[in-house]
Order: structure tokens, then sequence, then C-alpha cells
């Protein structure tokens, strides 16, 4: 099982405190694909952070190829997203001073992985050959976003964490990007986890998960 | 130099107190304290005695121009010692200072000049005659009957020649001037009856000017008493040929003591003692932010004198370092004339 | 409306104090040495004035022998009875002091000549023979001053009189002719000449490097504070930009949001102006007793250590701080008047400038540095002048400033393929990226090392060059003064009989080539042989010398009239010789002649013969000291090798304390110049970073990044500093030095005090990283997760 969420919860600071998670749990297979729908404030992107050890849990579990993320430091988190990770945001997602391929190039280099065929492979995919040398701020909303998917699978994750990929895009540029990450998460056989308030891109992946007020519905 | 400073030894030497304590004749610093009775001696006495603490060369002129204007003009080397001594050199202590002044009815000049002794800057001899002071030069082959009198300064300058018409005159008794009623007083005497003409010059022109000068000659080393803030003095020439000299020295604590000369045209004086005559301000004019009486009534009942006089400008302020009043002024009454007015003290 | 925008406006700051802080400090640190350097100028600029009045006007005519000689008393009174007001003055030094001899009763009052207020202190000065001089003035053997703390520091004045028996001569130097002479005077004697004399001048001519000197610091200083300024200003219009879209959304027009932005900046510039006035007077107090001593101690300048509050200075420092915040805001407004209601949502990144933005800088730059090169090249063909030599210095530093950004991303370009890990590629690259938001405070940075390696390479240079000198130039161990003439045969024959060698000193007055000089008359002795320090000379120079058939000149001389070997120089009336060579004379304004001892006592007979010194093993001269004062030497009058050496160095010292003290004041604003950048780059740079965060290189990893980063940047800045810094360095020495002082020095390298500058340079920008580093290793995971999420 490649990543098992068993009540996990997450309770945000303040007056009054504010539960986000409410004892989430489910699992996903090692080339799957998982959609988590939900409401503006559901806690869909939470849910989503705790998993790839952006933010902690305050309870529960999540196991990744059998390791538990939860609890963990900063570095022992850190290490994990270089290694098993690959994340794709809905903007931001590219280092504004490197080019389009060193960005691509980028989190492979860091988790010391590099595949250089596969790389190519993936460049050729996304239909960036020819962008190489350009910088994110040149680069179409579109072909940022492509240049994210690439960079996400560049260093063969084994889990690929997607919050709202196409959020930025328009219908036509976000189907497109939404069938090349994933047709190409399948091709290097990791799972996918997204996040998206359509539920129209949900269909599009294996399962669905909706979450309303912190719990699954 | 603070000018103010050397006029203070100059014009106000301590010299009442002094005198107690000293022998007859001189006073405590050692210097020659005029006695009644002393003579003059001519040619000499024209030029310094440096055995008194102050000594002057006073002229001044009623002139008209050819152009028809009344205009003034004084002349005046004032000689101060420190000590009683000269040894001609720069460290003397015998100092000099010059006064200048033209007075138009509009407008008055004044000028002044400050010399040490002893570096021929400035001095005065009495044969042949000659006082001086830079370029201003009051000199005459013949003791002091023909003088040339010349001054300048960067705003107006004269020259003119000089010719006594009668003798000199010894004021008080032959020439003891006694200043106060402790018994102050001065060797004075005078030259009144000069006639002359020359020509006075300012940024607006030359002009050529005849008119009537008075030479002062007076040398003491005890002015004024300690109470006494100033004086006002008139040198008169008459239409009629007389003249008259008088003043008042004003008193803070006492009461004004006053004396003076009635000169007849050939030369006879008459003593004018305390009280027999009257000098009484009649009007004052704002003159440098003081009020000073340009304005006066003289009378000197004895020879049926009762005259007004009057300023030909009321402006003739010396504004320097010693700052007095002194222009030509005008008689009416009864006995019509011109002259010179001096006052001090009006600080 | 009004005061609801300006509420919200405002409301910025209570979120941000630290924002405010640094816009205030900064500004506040900029006004304060601008306002501290111009007060200490116009302090000494107002004593200079009052000494030039010393003798008349600030211009004073002189009236000489066309000769130069001095003239017989006689002379006065023949002028004045001519009609001309003249004053006579006689000069002469005694010892180490000028005695000005002067008659009180013509020369008119002055506020730096003696105030004789009463009549009897008159007649004590003109007959007692009272001597005023400054309370520093140096004590001459044998003369009792009274204090005149009025009077010019080295001069002692006296009556004419007094001046004649201490010179022991009668004569008249000059005449000073008095302003309104009469009106039609007769000409003048042929033999006499008139002359400008500009007694104050002279001293501000003197003292103008030196000033220029604390002008450009204070420049620099303010131009850096507008960098931190135009940093704050522009982070806070970034942050407040979606405020201002919502006040313009609600209605208030874009013209009263512009107001709204230039009020506020008014009001920074209020307060900070105030504070940094404030500020400036305390810089200025603290400074002004060291500025004070040096302008003493090298110029004789005499300018009182406190301060008088002047409106003037203090309002340029309020007008430099208004409108510093005024160019700082000036493209914040023009920005908000142009800020469409509905932003495009596509983020910005305001700290990117365009790389054809650089190039042109870069060519600015570079016409800069072609204006200081051409300056530097052909500046001695045209009497460039103190003028051009400062000119010449601003084109290279702004010129370098302007450059910087193009050469570091230059030199981080050619770094980034020798970067081996993608970590390392990204922090190049990121650096490199961050260059134009820094540019500014890395400009600052760069003014101030390179000024800083320039001044201190110059002082170091002048340090070692000044103590090398002075150990050839003092060579005798022992110097001795008479009273008295026969007292000096005395001295003459002990000195014989108990030391190695006795040298007698002969020196006069003199005009060499139109200006106040000295010559010295030397004996033919080993002691000059071998130790003066000659620069360059004939083979036979001291041959010549000694033969009484060749002078030497000092540099200042040779430079100011631009000898050459063989030149005629007139020393008298009826004496030239030719110039055989030139010696360095540091600290000394006039120009001297260097002669046979025997010559010049043939053509002066009447020099004063008291000056001795003496060869000998220094241990003997405690011993010595006391056998000369029962001579009757004056204590005062035996001074040996070390305390003179002690003194000079001293006055050295002293002469660069403020130059040491500013130095580290400018390098402290550049430091708060990059902490302000950085901290404004801080905030922008979130998304920057948030990706490599995600990615998984932990925020503390990050936080070290950014240290190194710092510490590239700076220590790339200071590498290019290092050059600018030795062209400053040389511009000072031979141009600005040489047209100053009339010497020039040799640049000599001080790399220890070099890299000690680099660590400072690293520790300054390590320093101001800190903060921002330290914030980012605290950033909340959510902080960076919103970089992706938020429509910002």
């Amino acid at each position: 099982m490649l990543l098992s969420v068993k009540d996990v919860s997450k309770t945000f600071p303040g007056e009054p405190p504010l539960e986000v998670l409410k004892g989430v749990s489910f699992t996903l297979e090692a080339g799957q694909t998982l959609a988590l729908t939900g409401e503006s404030g559901s806690g869909k992107s939470t849910l989503l952070h705790v998993v790839g050890g952006l933010e902690p849990a305050n309870g529960g579990s999540v196991a990744l190829n059998g390791q538990e993320v939860v609890g963990l430091g900063d570095a022992a988190l850190a290490a994990i997203r270089r290694k098993d990770i690959g994340v794709i945001f809905q903007q931001f997602n590219l280092i504004p001073s490197l080019t389009v391929a060193q960005n691509l190039a980028f989190h492979a280099r860091l988790s010391g992985h590099v595949d250089a065929p596969w790389i190519t492979e993936l460049t050729a995919s996304l239909g960036l050959q020819t962008l190489g040398t350009r910088f994110p701020e040149q680069l179409s909303g579109g072909q940022q976003q492509r240049v994210a998917i690439g960079r996400a699978l560049a260093s063969k994750p084994a889990l690929v964490l997607a919050d709202e990929p196409t959020g930025n895009l328009d219908e036509n540029t976000g189907d497109e990007v939404m069938a090349l990450m994933v047709r190409l998460t399948r091709e290097a056989g990791a799972g996918l986890l997204m996040v998206t308030h359509s539920p129209a891109r949900a269909e599009a992946l294996d399962r669905r998960i909706h979450l309303s007020h912190g719990e699954i519905s | 130099m603070n000018v103010r400073a050397f006029l203070f030894c100059l014009l106000l030497a301590p010299a009442a107190h002094a005198q107690s304590f000293a022998g007859l004749g001189e006073d405590a610093d050692g210097f020659a304290i005029p006695q009644p009775g002393d003579q003059f001696v001519f040619p000499e006495d024209h030029g310094p005695h440096p055995a008194y603490r102050i000594e002057w060369w006073y002229l001044t002129a009623n002139l008209e121009g050819e152009d028809g204007r009344d205009y003034g003009v004084q002349w005046t080397l004032f000689r101060s010692a420190r000590e009683p001594r000269d040894d001609g050199s720069w460290q003397t202590p015998q100092t000099w200072m010059g006064h200048a002044a033209l007075t138009t009815p509009e407008a008055h000049f004044a000028a002044e000049r400050f010399a040490r002794g002893g570096s021929g800057q400035a001095g005065a001899r009495g044969e042949p005659f000659a006082a001086w002071i830079d370029d201003w030069r009051m000199e005459g082959p013949d003791g002091l009957r023909l003088l040339r009198l010349t001054a300048r300064d960067a705003a107006f300058s004269y020259d003119m020649a000089l010719e006594a018409q009668g003798p000199l005159v010894f004021h008080g008794d032959d020439g003891h001037s006694v200043k106060s009623a402790e018994g102050q007083a001065s060797r004075y005497y005078s030259q009144p009856f000069y006639t002359l003409e020359g020509t006075i010059e300012t940024a607006a022109g030359a002009v050529a000017v005849t008119g009537q000068a008075w030479l002062d000659r007076e040398y003491s080393s005890q002015p004024l008493g300690r109470t006494q803030s100033g004086w006002d003095w008139f040198a008169l020439t008459f239409e009629d040929g007389n003249r008259m000299m008088a003043f008042e020295l004003r008193d803070s604590e006492n009461a004004a003591f006053g004396s003076g000369s009635w000169i007849e045209a050939d030369g006879t004086v008459t003593k004018l003692e305390d009280g027999t005559f009257e000098l009484e301000p009649l009007g004052a004019a704002e003159v440098d932010g003081r009020r000073i009486p340009t304005r006066w009534r003289i009378t000197y009942p004895a020879r049926g004198v009762d005259i007004t006089v009057e300023a030909l400008n009321d402006q003739a302020w010396n504004d320097l370092a010693f700052a007095y009043w002194e222009g030509p002024v005008r008689a009416e009454g009864s006995h019509p004339g011109m002259g010179y007015l001096e006052m001090t003290g009006y600080e | 409306m009004w005061v609801s925008g300006l509420t919200a406006l405002l409301s910025h700051w209570r979120r941000h104090p630290l924002q405010l802080l640094t816009l205030v400090a900064g500004l506040a640190a900029a006004t304060a040495l601008w306002t501290g350097v111009q007060a200490i100028n116009a302090e000494a600029r107002a004593s200079y004035d009052e000494a030039a009045t010393a003798l008349g006007q600030g211009t004073e005519t002189r009236l000489t022998r066309r000769d130069g000689e001095a003239m017989p008393p006689e002379t006065f009174a023949e002028l004045r009875r001519m009609g001309w007001l003249v004053s006579p003055v006689v000069e002469g030094r005694l010892g180490r002091v000028t005695l000005v001899g002067i008659d009180p009763f013509t020369l008119p009052p002055s506020p730096t000549r003696p105030a004789l207020t009463d009549g009897e202190s008159l007649g004590r000065f003109v007959s007692d023979g009272i001597v005023q001089a400054h309370p520093e003035t140096l004590e001459v053997p044998g003369i009792t001053y009274e204090i005149a703390a009025n009077l010019p520091v080295g001069e002692a004045v006296t009556d004419i009189t007094t001046a004649w028996e201490l010179l022991d001569r009668e004569v008249i130097s000059y005449f000073v002719l008095l302003p309104n002479q009469p009106r039609g005077l007769p000409p003048l004697p042929d033999t006499l000449v008139l002359s400008e004399q500009d007694t104050g001048a002279e001293i501000a001519r003197l003292t103008r490097s030196f000033h220029l000197n604390l002008t450009a610091f204070g420049f620099l200083s303010f131009a850096v504070g507008l960098f931190i300024v135009h940093a704050a200003m522009g982070l806070a219009f970034e942050q407040r930009r979606a405020m201002f879209r919502t006040l313009r959304a609600l209605g208030l027009p874009t013209r009263t949001v512009t107001t709204l932005i230039a009020a506020e900046a008014l009001a920074l510039a209020t307060i900070s102006g105030a504070l940094g006035i404030g500020l400036g007077y305390l810089i200025a107090t603290a400074l002004l007793p060291g500025v004070a001593a040096t302008l003493g101690g090298l110029y004789g300048a005499s300018v009182p250590g406190s301060l008088t509050l002047d409106w003037r200075w203090m309002a340029s420092g309020a007008a430099l701080a208004f409108v510093g915040a005024m160019a700082a805001t000036a493209s914040n407004i023009w920005r908000a008047a142009r800020m469409p209601i509905l932003a495009p949502a596509r983020p910005r990144a305001w700290a990117m400038a365009n790389a054809r933005a650089l190039r042109w800088q870069a060519a600015a730059g570079l016409v800069f540095l072609a204006v200081a090169g051409i300056i530097a090249a052909t500046g001695h063909r045209w009497d460039a002048g103190l003028i051009a030599g400062f000119t010449m210095m601003g084109g290279l530093l702004f010129g370098a400033a302007l450059i910087l950004p193009l050469a570091l991303d230059a030199a981080l370009s050619l770094l980034q393929p020798l970067a081996k890990g993608p970590l390392a590629a990204w922090t190049i690259a990121d650096t490199r990226q961050q260059v134009p938001g820094l540019s500014l405070a890395l400009m600052a940075l760069l003014l101030a090392l390179a000024v800083n390696i320039g001044v201190g390479t110059m002082v170091s240079s002048f340090r070692a060059t000044f103590t090398g000198w002075i150990e050839q130039r003092l060579a005798s161990e022992l110097y001795v003064t008479a009273s008295t003439a026969d007292q000096a045969r005395e001295l003459e024959a002990f000195l014989e009989a108990n030391t190695d060698k006795a040298i007698p000193l002969r020196t006069t007055e003199t005009r060499l080539r139109g200006a106040p000089g000295d010559i010295l008359g030397v004996i033919d002795h080993v002691t000059y042989r071998d130790g003066w320090p000659l620069v360059v000379s004939e083979a036979d120079a001291w041959a010549r010398v000694a033969a009484g058939t060749g002078a030497l000149v000092n540099e200042q001389l040779w430079r100011r009239e631009e000898l050459s070997l063989g030149d005629p120089l007139r020393l008298l009336p009826a004496w030239e010789l030719p110039v055989v060579g030139y010696y360095t004379d540091y600290g000394n304004p006039r120009g001297q002649a260097m002669v046979g001892q025997a010559e010049l006592l043939a053509r002066v007979p009447d020099i004063s013969p008291l000056r001795y010194a003496a060869r000998l093993n220094p241990a003997r001269i405690p011993e010595l000291r006391e056998d000369l004062e029962a001579l009757g030497i004056q204590p005062g009058a035996i001074l040996d090798q070390a305390t003179v050496k002690r003194f000079s160095l001293d006055v050295f010292e002293r002469t660069f304390l403020v130059t040491g003290a500013l130095n580290v004041l400018t390098l402290g604003v550049a430091a708060f110049a990059i902490l302000a950048s950085l901290t404004t780059l801080g905030t922008m740079r979130l998304p920057q970073v948030a990706p490599v965060w995600a990615m998984g290189i932990t925020r503390s990893r990050l936080a070290w990044l950014e240290l190194a980063r710092a510490a590239l940047a700076g220590a790339l800045t200071f590498i290019l500093a290092l050059p600018l810094g030795l062209a400053v360095a040389w511009a000072l020495l031979a141009v600005v030095n040489v047209q100053a002082f009339g010497w020039r020095l040799p640049l000599l390298p001080f790399p220890l005090d070099w890299a000690r500058l680099g660590v400072l340079a690293l520790l300054a920008a390590v320093a101001a990283a800190l903060i921002p580093a330290l914030r980012l290793a605290r950033t909340d995971p959510s902080r960076l997760l919103k970089v992706f999420a938020d429509e910002r």
C-alpha cells in the first residue's frame, strides 16, 4: 500500500481553535489516482499538506510506503518530500531564477535520483523541448504548469500531490494539463492525490473522496 | 583699540582727587597743574606741552560759499599723555587724536584719526608753527598770524588760508581759565579774529568759500570735576565786531559752572564771571537717537546781550568714537552774528 | 474621506513597526551624518572668516617694498603725512611662534586682535610690553604671554615697539592699507607695491581639501541613507498595493491617494529630519574637538572646540531629509497614480529590473569612469586643481557604483558553471536574481568600502612615509635655542666641547617666487649629506650647496612653481641660485630653500644666531640638559629628538582622527542599507523560496543559504571595491594631496588592512542578513504554503 491515512486530525490554534480535519482515514495504492473534493474550507488542502509533510498533523497516522510521517522532524519531513513526493500547486510552482530545463531537473537533482532519459522523455511528452532555456516568467500559465508536472515527476516519486493544478488556467488549457498530468503520472507508476473543487476534474481520476467540514462524507 | 577708552583718558581724566596727594603744581602722576599767575611764552606755547595731561588746537570757521550758502568747518588736534614726559620715541606716552568736520545746510561730515607720539605721524611745534596728524595740517610761517589749514577724508576735504585780523586773546586771568567752583583750571588762549578764504569739497564738487575763523588753544591736567558731566560752549562773532565766548559745565550734583570772555574788536577782554550771563535751551532736536538742545537763548545783561542762537544744521553730530555735537550757529536778537556751538556729554 | 484614507494608510505602520523603524532610522541617520558634517564645516568656516578679519577685512591690502625688504620706521610717518591711511606691522619668528607687532592706534579693531577695552589696557599694551597669545600657542623662552583666546594659534601679538625689542630689529615688515582711503591722494612711491593678502583665504585654501573630504563623506552617507529610505518606502508601497487598490475601488480619487502618500512622506521626513538634525548636532559636538585639533595641528587654523547652532546647517539637514523622503516616494506616487483599479492577477517581482536597464546603467557608469580617466590622464596639463581631483574621485566612485550590478551579475554568471549541486546552482542563480533589488544597498557598501580602502591606504601611506621622513629629517639628537646672542656664543662653545658635533641652525624669512617663504642656511655635514630626504637632485647637490652655488628647495615650492633642476631661484633681491634638487617637507605650508650657511650669513648678517642642533649619544641627553640649564638656557628651549618626534606624530594622528571616525560611520550606514534592502526583499522572496522548501529543503537550511548569499554578495562587492579603493587612494595621494598640500606621496600597499576590511565587509553583509534569515527559519509553513494558493 502506497499511502495509509488513519484518523488524521488537524486543529489551527486560535480563539476558538479551528478544527479543520476531524479523524480522516483513507488509503491509496501505488499507481492509483485519487481526487479530494470539497467546498472551500472543507479541509481538503490541509489534508494534502499533512500527507505531504508540509504541515504537521495533530493526531492520527500517515504512512507513506509504510513509513510513518506524523511526528517527524523538519529534516526527516524534508527528506521524504525530496525522495518520495512530487508537488504541483495552483501557482508559483517554479523557481523564478532557474530556466525551464533547470526547473524540470531541479527536484530530481535534489533527490539525487537523476534519470536523464526519463527527463528527456518527460520534456518531449510535455512539449517543452523548445522552451528549455526560458525563464518561468516568460511562459504562459499552461506552460508553467506543464513544467511543474515535469518537475514533480522527474524524480520518479512514489506519490504526486497536486493542489488545484488547473485552478489558474482556462478551461481548454486546464483540460490539456489535466490529461497530461494523469497520463504521465500513470506512466511513471506513481500515485496521485489531487485536490480540486471541480467535480468534472475529479471524474477523470480513479477514485474520489469528498470532504465536508473536515470529515469524509 | 577702544577709542572711547582713549577719550576717557583724554577728556575726563580723574584729576580732582589726585590733586590732594600731590605737591603744588603737579598732581599725583606728576602732571603739571595750571597755576594762577602763569605767563604764556610765544611762540613756544603754540607748541605742545607734554607735562600737561591734555591739550588741543581747536579751530572752527563759519563760511559763506560762492554759491551763497553757509558752511561750517572744524579742525581739531588733541594731545593726551599717559605720563608727563616725551622721549620722542615710538614708546612715548604722548598720543594724538584729530577731528575734522564739514557742515553744510543739509549734511554733516566728520572724520577722526589717531596716532601714537614719536612716530612723526602726528605732532605740533611752536616755531615755525605746525600742528598735524597725517596730512591734516595747520601751519604757518609767523606764529599764528597766517595759517594754512587742510584736512581730507573719503567723503570731504578742505583747504584754506587764514589771516588773523587782531591780537591773541587770553581767557580767565591771563589765560588761567577756571573750570569749576573747586578750582580746576586750564591754560586757555584764543585767536578769534581770523578771516579766511579757501575751498571745500564733497562728492557734490568743490566750492570756493570765504569767512571767519576762531582758534582755541587750551591745555590742562584737570579739565573737569568728578561730577561734571559735560559742557555747552559758544564762540560767537557779532556783526558789530564784538566777540563772545561762553561756556557752562553741567554738573550732576551741583549747579552748573559758567565762564567766558567778552572780546571787543580791538582785542580787549572782559571775563564773564559765573552767574553774570545765562545760557537757556529753547528747543531740542532729535539727533542720532537722542535729544540735543540746538536752540538757545543767551543773555548777558552787562552788555545788553539778549539773543537766540540756532544751529545752521541741527544734525551736526560728530558721530565718532567720542561723539558730540559741534556745528555752526546763527545769532539773532540784540547782537546778530555767527559762531560755533559745542555740546558734549549728551550720551 | 481624508481622515479615513490616512488612517488606512498609517495602519500599515502599526502592523510593521520594524519597517517604520528602518525608515525613520535610515533617513535620520543619513540626515544626521550630513548635518553633522555641515555643522563642522560651518563652524570651521566661521572661524576662518573671523581669522580673515584679523587685520581688517576678508582680504587685506598690504603695502610692501617692491624688493621685499623690510622698511625703516620713518616710512610710516612719510606715508601717513602723504595722506595714505596705513598701519605698520612687523612680523618675525620667535622660536616656533610668529610674533606680530602692531600699532593699535592705526590698526582697525578686529575680533582676532587684542581687545583693548579701556584706557588702562591700551596703555599697558603700548608701554608695558604685553604679549598676547592663544593659550595653545607654544611658549617662547623668556616671554610671558597674556592669554587671549581670540588670537590665532601660533601667533603672538604685541605692540610694534615691544616686537622691535623682542626681534631686535626696528623695521616695518609691511603696511596694512585701510579701507576707505581719503579722496585725491598723491601717488605712492615707486619703491612700494600693493598686494592683496588673503589672510583668511590662505587658511581656507589650505583647509579646503580637508573640508571637501568631510563634505564628500556627508554626501556619501546621505546617498547611502537615500538607499535605505528608498528601500523601506518601496516595500511599504508594495505591501500596501492591495490597500491602494481597495481605497481607489471604494471611490477615493487617485489624486487624494497620491496626496495622502505625499503627506505621509512629508510627515516621515519631518520626524526623521528633526531626529537627524538632533543626532547630527551630537555627532558634530563629538567630532568637533578632533576637527579643531586637526585644523590647528596641520594648518594652524584656530577653530573653537564648541559648536554654535546655526540655522543654515540645520536648514540644509532638514532640506535634505525632505528631498530624500520625496525622492524615495516620487516613484511610488507615480506608480500609485498609474495603477489600474483592477490590477492583473499575474504576480510581479518588484525587485526585478530587466537586463537592459542594467546595461544602460553600466554604460552611464563607463562614461563616469571615462571622465575620471580623462582627468587623471590630462589633469596635470591644464592645472586641474583640487576640484578636478575630487571630480575625478566622484567620477570613479559613481561610475563604479553604476557598473556594480552588471559586474556582480557577470561575476555570478561566471561562478554559475562552477556550482556542483542543484542547491549551489540555485543559490547562485537566486543571488543573481536578487542583485537588482540589492544593488542600491550594495552600491552603498561598495562606496563605503572603496572610500575606506582609499582613505585608509592614503593615511597609512602617509603615516609610513611621514614616519620614515621624520626619522631622516630629525637626525640630530638635541635641539637648543639660546635667549641672547651672548648666550648663543657660550652655547656653541659648550656644544663643540661636549657633543660629537654642534650644528648651528640659521634661517631667515624671505619671499620665494612672490610668496612668503624661508631660507635655511646649512653647514656642510654628514647629517645633511646622508640623512636629508632628497627626492630629486644633481649628483653634486650637497657640494654645490656647501659652496654657495646651488640651492635645494622643498617639495611644496618645487611643485607649486613647477621648478626643474637648474632653474634660477631668487632668494633675496640681489641673490639668485640655481635649484639643484628638492626634498620632502611634510606639514609645512610655506616654500623653503636650503643654501650654504656661510653664504647666507654673508648676505644676511643680522640673522638670528640663537638656534643649534647637536649630534651625540642620546643617553647623554639628561646629563647634558642639566649642564645647559646651568648655562642659563630655558628648560623649554632644550628639545630632544624623541620629544619632537612624538609631538609631530601626535599632530599627524590627530589629523586623521576624524577621517577614521567617519569611515566607521559610513560603513555602519552601508550595513544598515543592506539590512533594509534584505528586509524588503525577504518578504518578496517567499515565492522564490517556497517551491524549494516544498521540494524538500528545510527552512533552516534555506536560512543558511540566505546568509551565504549575503556573504557572497558582500565578498564580491569587496573584491570589486578593492581596485576602486586603490584608485581612490591614488587620486588622493597623487592628485588631491599635491593640490591641497603641495606634496605627493608614494602609494604603499597594506594588504592586512584590506583583509581586515574584507572581513568587516563580510561581517556587515552577514550581520545585515541575519535578521531576515532568522525570520525565514521561523516562517510558519502555512505562510509558505499560502504562496501557492493565495491570490496576492
